[in-house]
Formats: C-alpha cells, structure tokens, sequence
C-alpha cells in the first residue's frame, strides 16, 4: 500500500480517520469548508501548524511519517510526498524567476539535471522560465506548481482544491494536466467540495464531515447510490439542476 | 425598461487596458437578468457602471429612463436607495465593528428597529442576530445579513455579484432559494454576476455571455444553453463540470443505476 493511514486524530477536529491508497489508485475527499479535509492532507505532509498535533498513523510504503524527526519529512517532501496547494500565488515565491523555482525539487533532492524549459513545457508553458510569477495568470501560475509537484515522481499528490481558485475553462485544462502529467503508479489524493469535479478524476472518494469519514467506496457508488444522509444532502445541494 | 446600457466602454489608460468594448443590453423589470464570464470578462466592470460607481469612458447607462452615467454622485441618492448591490465576500463587505442591527440600519440613515426586525425575518435569521457581530457568523448567514442590507431601503433592483461563490454547496442551494424568493416576494428586478454557469442558469431567465469585455451571446436562459450559438458559449459550457453528466457515466460504466 503506498499510503496508509489509520486512526488519524488531530485534537477534536479530525476524529479517528482511516484509509488506504495504493499505487496508482486516484481518490478523493470531499466534504465542506471545516469538515477536516486539508488538516488530512496537512498531516499526512507533516505541516499541520505547530499548535496542532496528529496521532495515530501514517505511512507511506509502511514507513511512518507520524512522529518522524523533520529532517526525514523534508527528505521526503517534493520527492516521494508532494502537494499541490489551493493558492498558487502563495505557493511560489514571487521574488524567484519560475524557471529556477521548477528546477528546485530537483536540486534540492539532487536528482539528474533538467531544463527548466524542459519541466514547463511539459505543462504547455513555453518561454516561461524568466518570468516572475505575478506575470502568469492564475492558471499557468497553478502549471508551474504542478510541475513542480511532479518533477521527482511523487509516490504520493495530495492537491487541496486546485482548482477552486481557476475559471472553469482553465479549470478543465488543468485537471486533464493533472492527469497526464502524474505518473500511472504516484498514487493521488484529490481534496475537492467539487462532486463533478471527484466524479471526473476519481475511481474512488471519501466523504468527511465534522472531522470523520462518514462514507466511503467507489465513486459510482457513492455519487450514484450514497449511503449517508449527509452524502445525499450534498449530491441533493450540488445537482442545481434537478432543483428547477 | 428598468436598466439600458447603450455601447458602453471603459478603458484604464494608465494599464492600457480596454475593459469594456461597447456592451449594449436592456433589463425589463421584474427579469432576472444573468451576466456569466470568465475572470478579465469585464463582469465587475460593468456592475460597477450599472451602479454608478465607475464611469463609462464611453457610451450611457440609464436606470428607469434617466441617465445614471454623468450624474455627480450628490444627485444620485435616488440611485442608491432604488440599485441596492450583494457583494460575493460577505466578510469583506460587513463592518466588522457594527453591530448587525446597525449594519441593516445603514443604507435608512437611521436607526429603525421594527424594519430590522422585519428584515432579518425575510432573510431567515433569528430575532436576536440584531444584537451581535459579522464574526459571530458563518458565511452564509454572513450573507444573509447582507441581503438583508441591501433590502432594507427597499431597492427595485438587486445586484448580486458572484453572491454564492464563496460558499460551501449545501449552503449556496440555500441562499440561491432564498434569492429567488425575495425577488418573487418584493416583486425586484434581479440582475444577477456569475462565472458559474449552472447557478446562472438556475437563477435566471435571460442571459450575456461574457468575453473580454464583450457580450458574445444574449438571450433567453433555455435558449442560450440548450441551442448556443457563439462559439465561445459552447466552449464554457463544455468546460462546466455537469454532476449529471458525470453521474450519468458513472452508471453507464459500472452498468446498473
């Protein structure tokens, strides 16, 4: 199993959550602003604020990151662990041009050398790489950073809502990249409030609410046939379409 | 007509930027008139025009037949009591520091306890809200409180610029509801600033498409989505991700239902 994690409890906000990814499999969470999402995906990164402290366990490739000393997650992060973020403008650096800042994961891990117009324009970027990123738009700003996500082939892609900031035709663009550009065996975690967007990308989701799973299965059956009440509110509140 | 717009432009010399490139339209009353487009459309733009907060650099904007777009804003008092606006982050918009009552209060110039308490009913919050701060609520009820706002100098239109786009689904199916009913209730002209093309779709029944300060399609809601005529409407909505579609694959795929 690339990605285990088993009774993970962070205070009273995330309440004894368990779940397995394996290589290559795609799977989302969704539930609302709250519901202990990102604090998920923040611990299993080890990068939850330090007033804040996980317990019970995570583990990639059956190695445990809980508790592991910093040195050995900052090995780890850009390398095996990556994660795409909501915000890209915060994501990068806005003082560093965005080729030197594509090629760092590589540097940084001290992998073989690429060009940074090699990496961008694997994500459609061309002539880019001297650019600061306050000249990008929202969406080739969210390339770069996915492009940077996946440079050193992540076992593991956790993207927090990386589309929720991007217009929705910019949106498509980038979930299709997001889907090419990720090795077939990185295994992915895709936080969303989306449930189309899960319904595209994911095989498999699990639905949070007040800090727990309350269901999870295939994406079929859970969007087509939920068990939950709360996963049915959802699907109810998200289908304006039936609402007219 | 309640609002015409007539080839209106706006250009930002100092950025060189052209925001809008003539947009011409009509709202009737009691429609309830969306504007869809991506981030740079020119959407906010052109809420600022219709408002009379911002001025054309070409073109007329006029509100019951009267032209709204060279007034100062000292003879625009009628404007601002009648065009009553809900802004998308309500957080933004509310005075911390106000109490909610105030906050309602505000657009009346003076106090008025009853109108409050009238208001919050309409908008679904609980008597004693009046008494308490922005802070002490979520978003949506954040939002209600600016509906109420808006409301409260009984506006004949509303505009409600990306009203749900900061909130969580379950709750934006709520104020949605809640829109529609207050505009059926007080019989209000509703003009509606979405880059979300199925809440448009939900909520009105005309709508302008949007694209680089331009409107590329007008028409009827049905119209528009089911038989789009411009090319850049087809591409929007083939961009939208449609739960249905999604779930009609879903089912098709594992091949039951």
């Amino acid at each position: 199993m690339t990605l285990s994690v088993e009774g993970l409890t962070v205070g009273s906000l995330v309440r004894d959550v368990s779940f397995e990814i394996g290589a290559g499999e795609r799977v989302g969470l969704i539930g609302e602003s709250g519901s202990g999402k990102s604090l998920t995906a923040l611990s299993i990164m080890g990068l939850l604020p330090d007033e804040l402290s996980a317990s019970g366990s995570v583990s990639l490739h059956g190695r445990e990151l809980l508790g592991a000393p910093e040195r050995e997650l900052a090995r780890l992060r850009g390398a095996e662990l990556s994660m795409v973020f909501q915000e890209p403008m915060t994501a990068l650096n806005p003082a560093m041009r965005v080729g030197r800042q594509v090629t760092e994961p590589i540097r940084v891990h001290g992998r073989p050398r690429r060009t940074a117009e090699e990496l961008l324009e694997a994500v459609g970027l061309p002539d880019t790489a001297r650019a600061y990123p306050h000249q990008l738009s929202g969406g080739q700003r969210q390339r770069v950073v996915l492009a940077m996500a996946v440079v050193n082939n992540p076992s593991l892609l956790i993207c927090d809502e990386p589309t929720t900031a991007l217009d929705v035709t910019v949106q498509a663009q980038i979930l299709s990249l997001i889907q090419t550009s990720l090795p077939a065996e990185s295994a992915l975690l895709f936080i969303t409030h989306d449930l189309a967007v899960v319904a595209s990308v994911c095989e498999r989701v699990l639905v949070m609410l007040d800090g727990e799973v309350v269901e999870a299965g295939s994406t079929r059956e859970v969007l087509t046939a939920p068990k939950h009440a709360y996963t049915r509110k959802l699907l109810e509140a998200s289908d304006l379409e039936a609402r007219r | 007509m309640i609002l015409e717009a007539r080839d209106l432009e706006r250009r930002y010399a100092r950025r060189d930027v052209h925001a809008l490139r003539g947009v011409s339209f009509d709202v009737e009353a009691g429609q309830r008139f969306g504007i869809v487009g991506e981030s740079g459309s020119g959407k906010s733009t052109l809420v600022r025009l219709l408002a009379a907060l911002d001025r054309p650099t070409a073109g007329t904007v006029a509100f019951q037949g009267r032209r709204i777009d060279d007034l100062p804003e000292r003879k625009l008092g009628f404007l601002r009591s009648e065009l009553q606006i809900v802004f998308q982050d309500p957080m933004g918009s509310l005075d911390p520091r106000m109490r909610v009552r105030d906050i309602i209060a505000e657009p009346l110039g003076h106090r008025d306890p009853a109108r409050v308490a009238e208001l919050l009913v309409a908008v679904g919050l609980p008597a004693d809200a009046a008494g308490r701060y922005p802070h002490q609520f979520s978003g949506g009820q954040r939002q209600r409180i600016s509906i109420a706002r808006a409301l409260a100098p009984k506006p004949s239109v509303l505009i409600a610029d990306e009203p749900v786009s900061a909130l969580d689904v379950s709750v934006r199916g709520q104020i949605l509801d809640l829109l529609d009913d207050l505009v059926s209730q007080f019989s209000l002209t509703l003009v509606f600033v979405s880059h979300d093309l199925g809440v448009v779709r939900h909520v009105c029944d005309r709508v302008a498409v949007m694209r680089r300060g331009e409107i590329v399609e007008l028409g009827d809601v049905e119209q528009v989505y089911d038989a789009p005529e411009h090319e850049y409407t087809r591409e929007l909505l083939a961009a939208a991700p449609s739960l249905r579609a999604a779930l009609a694959r879903l089912s098709e795929g594992g091949g039951d239902a």
